[in-house]
This record gives structure tokens, sequence and C-alpha cells, in this order.
């Protein structure tokens, strides 16, 4: 008895995997599996028969992860898979991102909502260009924490030497870069060394394993906790006669605390009134902190809708209809039209908004500013300005990943064809 | 400034805004209801996602006629304790009128008529988004399924054709005709999805835990006698202490012999037994499309 209470202390860590072909990925991740015991004796007993049978020795590990890599050698479109392990400490859900180079947009989907991202470099190879690319893109994408594993420690005889040769390669290249924290690790995804049990190969290494990290670094204050942004999601109004009047204001936090008795603004009308009651998943309380999703009630009788957002009177987003963003292209059919419209989503806002100028094309190995080519296609990343219908409560996706993202979509296929991140 | 929140309230949070977000996206959503622990998971956060104001969905039941008694007698407690709409679909109708052919023989189910059932009832609904309890850890193909899950106008799922998610942004648009298929509880694990229900104090089908009952063995795997289920004649009626992992079919859901008399039980149980779900019916002609298998196939 009884391991519901442990588990209700434990935290959500998502992160992502990034690596070149064969830098290991399917290895680690199966070893982070089968080490913390997150695979099942079924599973175990299948990948034993499916690695005898291909004439293999011992388990291949590499093979938990599968599905993608028959897809990524048969050539088919490859997307970001989830997967999901826990240890008493924490629950993990693991972003597992294609290695391709052509895979920018399934690493920046993974990347948008992780904690961490793992970057892969082959102690054999060094940083090489993919590295600098999953670098940018963990950079850009704002992820809170990077871990460079420098795999294969094995085959360069867990040489110190080579190890900080690579570490100064990665520091000197991501001094041009904007991670706040990175962490390097010396393993073998192959023999376990430094992944969940420390090695006593390395015995000149210090610092923590992998596990040993991704349990512990310190997530909870990976959210923006100051500025206040509740966007209106949905308006509660049951109509009985037991709740005539009331009208709640559902929505995630996305960020700041929202406190009981606050005096909040409201955007876009303006008005101020106050937090009477903020209700959650288990009945009132009196604060509400990103991530959760409440339902917040005001003192005044006021008509806010889905789209409007509720904020501090003296801490406002910008408000707006031209908005500069990082955009990175997704669509296969169409590169992204100069001048074209689209429909535009954020937060719990829908507009529709012209592409008026694309300043430049960022090429993400080397962070060089492109003038000349402007043509941006699928995996491209080009710096735009948007002019939007309504205006939107934006911020710097620098200050919150929440209100600072947008999505566009075409209006004729619907599909989702564009991220950006608010500059 | 500092602030923790348990993986399972951050789940729950996840779900809320995921169930708000279709309420606000589409126009005529509905709940499918197996009567399994996730769609009584799902129902939970619907209720919770909507307070004090009731569930704006209804619920779908496809029932193919084989259920066991209890998940029909829990089904209609929940629907009234939270004052639910529920619809039912049923297997019998598409099968006296000939829309489906009944399967013959020992191994025989209707976990593959149920998908006739589910699309006819999508369609006179009207409904354009369904919302199911299905979870990415269930199985490796699951894990690349979306929230949002666009369907086509003939219902499929096009793996090639799926949108990209990012942040908290969903993408429900759809030309006339199409639909989306919505999970809540893709980022929850099956021992998530235990543990909350423990936390929580949710009510679930006495099923789920240790009871004895009247089963046969057969392939290895244990299955409860019923009036649906066609006996061979060697196959010999015992009692069991037993309880369900899924809940199903009755002709094809296997029971375990377990002891688990608590949520917490289970728990334990699921732990040290290092089981899937799925597995365990290694030796079932049919494991690879097992009862919950064939009908996320058909439900999703
Ligand atoms: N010697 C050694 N080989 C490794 C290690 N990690 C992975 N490999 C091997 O490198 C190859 C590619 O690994 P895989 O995990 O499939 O790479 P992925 O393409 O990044 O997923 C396989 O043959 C692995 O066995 C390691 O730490 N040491």
């Amino acid at each position: 008895m009884s391991e519901v209470y442990k588990y209700e202390e434990s935290e959500l860590l998502r992160f992502t995997t990034a690596g070149s072909v064969d830098d290991g990925k399917s290895t680690l991740i199966g070893r982070m599996l089968y080490d913390s015991k997150s695979i099942f004796q079924d599973q175990y007993d299948q990948l034993k028969e499916t690695t005898e049978r291909r004439g293999e020795e011992g388990v291949n590990l590499a093979l938990l992860t599968d599905g993608l890599k028959a897809e990524r050698e048969q050539g088919i479109t490859i997307d970001v898979a989830y997967r999901y392990f826990s240890t008493p400490k924490r629950k993990f859900i693991i972003a597992d991102t294609p290695g391709h180079i052509q895979y920018t947009r399934n690493m920046v989907t993974g990347a948008s909502t992780a904690n961490v991202a793992l970057i892969l470099i082959d102690a054999r190879n060094g940083v090489v260009e993919q590295t600098r690319r999953h670098a940018i893109i963990a950079s850009l994408l704002q992820i809170p924490h990077v871990v460079v594993c420098i795999n294969k420690m094995d085959l360069v005889d867990y040489d110190q030497t080579r190890y900080d040769e690579i570490q100064d390669q990665f520091e000197k290249f991501a001094t041009k870069l904007d991670v706040k924290d990175i962490h390097f690790i010396p393993i073998s995804a192959l023999i376990g060394d430094n992944v969940v049990n420390r090695s006593d190969k390395t015995s000149w290494y210090e610092g923590p394993t992998l596990m040993y990290f991704l349990e512990n670094v310190h997530i909870s204050s990976d959210h923006n906790f100051i500025d206040v942004r509740f966007p209106v999601q949905f308006v509660i109004r049951p109509n009985t006669d037991e709740h005539h009047d009331y009208r709640g204001y559902a929505g995630r936090v996305a960020g700041g605390v929202l406190k009981k008795g606050d005096e909040v603004l409201l955007l876009p009308t303006g008005f101020t009134t106050k937090i009477t009651k903020i209700m959650g998943p288990d009945g009132e309380q009196n604060e509400a902190h990103p991530p959760e999703s409440v339902t917040v009630l005001v003192e005044d009788k006021l008509d806010l809708s889905r789209g409007d957002m509720i904020v501090r009177p003296n801490n406002k987003p910008d408000i707006g209809q031209d908005i500069e963003v990082m955009l990175c292209w997704f669509d296969n059919n169409k590169p992204l039209q100069a001048n074209g419209k689209y429909a535009l989503k954020h937060t719990s806002q829908d507009v529709r908004c012209v592409v008026k100028e694309i300043r430049y094309k960022l090429d993400i190995n080397t962070l060089h500013r492109e003038l000349e080519d402007m043509t941006i296609n699928m995996n491209d990343m080009a710096r735009v300005v948007l002019r939007t219908t309504k205006p939107l409560f934006t911020d710097a996706y620098r200050k919150n990943r929440i209100t600072g993202s947008i999505i566009l979509i075409d209006e004729g296929t619907n599909s989702t064809v564009a991220a950006g991140m608010v500059i | 400034m500092d602030y923790n929140i348990s993986h399972l309230k951050e789940l729950e949070s996840e779900s809320i805004f995921i169930l708000r977000e279709v309420a606000a996206q589409f126009e005529k959503p509905v709940i499918l209801f197996s009567g399994g622990k996730d769609s009584i998971l799902m129902v939970y956060l619907a209720v919770k996602a909507f307070a004090p104001a009731r569930v704006p969905f209804p619920l779908l039941h496809v029932d193919t006629g084989h259920n066991f008694p209890e998940t029909l007698k829990f089904r209609d407690l929940l629907v009234e304790k939270y004052g639910l709409k529920l619809n039912v679909g049923y297997v019998q109708d598409a099968i006296d009128n000939g829309h489906v052919v009944e399967e013959q023989g020992f191994n025989s189910s209707r976990n593959g008529l149920q998908i006739y059932t589910l699309l006819d009832e999508l369609e006179k609904g009207k409904y354009d988004a369904a919302m199911g309890g299905g979870r990415r850890d269930e199985e490796k193909a699951r894990a690349k399924e979306r929230f949002f899950s666009h369907r086509d106008e003939f219902g499929q799922w096009d793996p090639k054709n799926q949108r990209p998610e990012l942040w908290n942004l969903f993408n429900g648009r759809k030309n006339f005709g199409e639909h989306f298929r919505v999970f809540p509880i893709s980022n929850w694990t099956e021992l998530d999805v235990w543990q909350y229900l423990a936390m929580e104090n949710v009510p679930l089908p006495n099923l789920y835990l240790s009871h004895e009952r009247d089963v046969i063995k057969r392939d290895g795997t244990l299955l409860a006698d019923s009036e649906y289920l066609d006996k061979k004649p060697e196959e010999e009626v015992f009692k069991a202490q037993v309880r369900c992992r899924t809940i199903g079919d009755m002709t094809c859901t296997g029971v375990w012999e377990s002891d688990a008399a608590t949520v917490e039980d289970i728990i334990q149980e699921i732990a040290t037994t290092r089981m899937t779900e799925r597995g365990g019916r290694t030796d079932d002609k049919r494991s690879e499309t097992s009862m919950e298998d064939r009908k996320k196939e058909g439900y999703f």
C-alpha cells in the first residue's frame, strides 16, 4: 500500500529525442524503457523472438520503437510518435521524431510541448550538420532544457579527451543560440552506460546519469507564472433554476496566477472587474496556475466570449493586428504565398490573416538569413509579418509559449500549413 | 515562483481542455461509450469539464446484444446520475435488417459487426465529432494518433493526411460531410487511468474486481459462461475467482483469475504482472485482433 498516494505526487515531464539516422536514438529509448522496467513481459518476449528471427544476438532494444523505423526504411511520411513510461518519481512522455533530414516539421511539432530535448551525437562523428539543426530548433522552440547525449562512448574507448572535444565543439556553436540550460552526458545506449545505471568506465565524468537528470531536472518553473493570461475557451451557462445567473468562463491558465478577489482586465472590451470565484475540477479553489483548466467567475455581468482574454490591469499583452513571427512551413503541396490569406489560430481565437511581408528565410543549419531565394517550402523557416482581421493578444514566444504561438490553416484544404512563434 | 502539479492532475487538465475544445469547435459532438473504464473516465472528466452545467454531448453506445448485464446496469445508472442523454445503436437491428451477417462457429463474435452500426448511427445523428477513449499507449500503431483525428466523408482515416498538433492549438476545421474522431485521454496510460480512478474514488462496474463466476477454458484463456457462448462438448463449466481487464462482448472477453478486490489491488496487480492489457491472450487464435482491438478498429 499504497502506490496511488506516491503517484499523486509524481510530475509529468515531456521530452523529445533528436539525432541523425543511426546515432542510436531507438536504442536509447529502448534502453530507457528496459532499464526502468517499463517493458512488460509479453513485450519483452516478443522482442526476443523478433531479434532471434532476424538472426541477431541478445535482445535488440531498438526494435521497441520499430514502427517508425520500418516506415522510415520504406520512405513513407513519418510523424511524431508518442511513447510513455514512468518511474516512481515521474511520468514521461517521449515525442519521438524521426531523425531524417527532411523532418524539421516533425521535430518542431514534438518540440512545441517539450520540457527537455535530448540531442544525440555519435562520439565517433562529433557535431555534424544535423546536430546544429537540432540545437537550433530546440532554441527556436524554446525548449527549457537541452541534454546533449554523446553516445557510443564504447566505440571511442570511453575517452575523456574525445568527449571534451565534442562538448567544446557544441558549446562554441551554442553561444549563438538562445538555450538557457545545456547539459552533456557520455553514454552508451547499447551497453547502458550512464543511461539509467552509472558507468564504471567513465570515472572522469561526475555528472548525473541521463535518467537521474530526467527525474530531477527542475521543471516546475518552465511555465510563466508572472504575467496573468487566461484565454476564455468556453462559456458555461447551466440555465437551470439552481444556477440561474451562472456564467462561468472556462479555460486553461496560459500564464500567471489567478487569485480570487483579484482585479482583472478583460480584453478586448477593456472593462475591469473582480474575480469572485475560481472553480477547478475538484470544486472551488483560491488560485489557479498554468497549466490548470478552471472556470472563472467575475463580479460584474459582462459578456465575455471565446477568444477573449482575462489579464491584470497593469500587465497587458501586446494588442494589435500586425504580428511578426518565425514561421515553420509544413505544407507539402504549396509554398508559403506572399500576400496569401490564411486562417490563423492563436489561443482560443480564430481569425484570418494576410502575409504582408517575408523578411527573410532562415537557414536552420547555419542561422544564415537568406534574402535572395524567398521561396518557403515544406520544412523551411522564415520570418514574416502578418496582418490579422481582428486584434490578437500576444506575448513574445520567449516569454510565453502559449500566448506566443500560432498556427496557419489553408482555407481551401483546412490543413495546418504552418506553425509560428511570435517575435 | 514554483508550482507543482501532479501528473494525474496535469492529464486531467489536458483532457478537460480537449473536451471543452470539442464543445467549442464542433456543432454536434458525441461520446462513444463502450462500458469500459476508459469511457467511464471520459464521462467523468466531461462532467467535471462543464460543471455545474450538464455535459453538452450525448453518449452513443453500440450494443452488440452480448453485453455483460452488469455493463448495461452500470451504464444506465451513470446516465441517470449525471443527467446524460444516451443513444443506443443495436447490432441486432442491423442483423435483422440484413445489413450485416452474423458470424457462425465457436469463436464467432459480433465485434466486426459493430462497425456498421456505429457508422450508421454517426450518420443518422449527423454527429461531426465522435469522442473515444483510445489511448496512445495501447499499441504501436496508435502511438501516432492525434487528439483531433480527421476523417473524410467516408469515415476513413488517412494517416498521411493528419494535421500536426502543436502547443494548445487544435485544428478542427472540416468540409461539409467530414467529421472528426477525438481522443481526450490520448496521453493516459493504463496505469494512469487506474491511479486516477482510485485517487478520485470513481465508481466502476464490479466486473473489474474479483468475483466468482462460471467460466470455461478455451485456448488457455478463461471465458465467462453465458447463454451467448457456444460451447464445445468437451468444454466444462467451472467456478473461478476472476475479474475482467477489459469489458466487452461476453463471447470473447477473457476473464482473469485474480483476487484484486479494490482498484488499488488492481494497480498492484498491474505493477507486478507486467503484462500489457492486450497481452496474455497469446494462444488465442484471434489475439492479434482481440475484443478491445476490434472494437477500436470499428470505433476508431
Ligand atoms: N557500439 C554502440 N552501438 C550503438 C550504440 N547505440 C546504438 N548503437 C548501434 O547503432 C546502430 C543504430 O542505432 P539505432 O538505435 O537504430 O539508431 P537510430 O537510427 O538513431 O534510431 C545500431 O546498430 C545500434 O546497435 C552504442 O552506444 N554503442
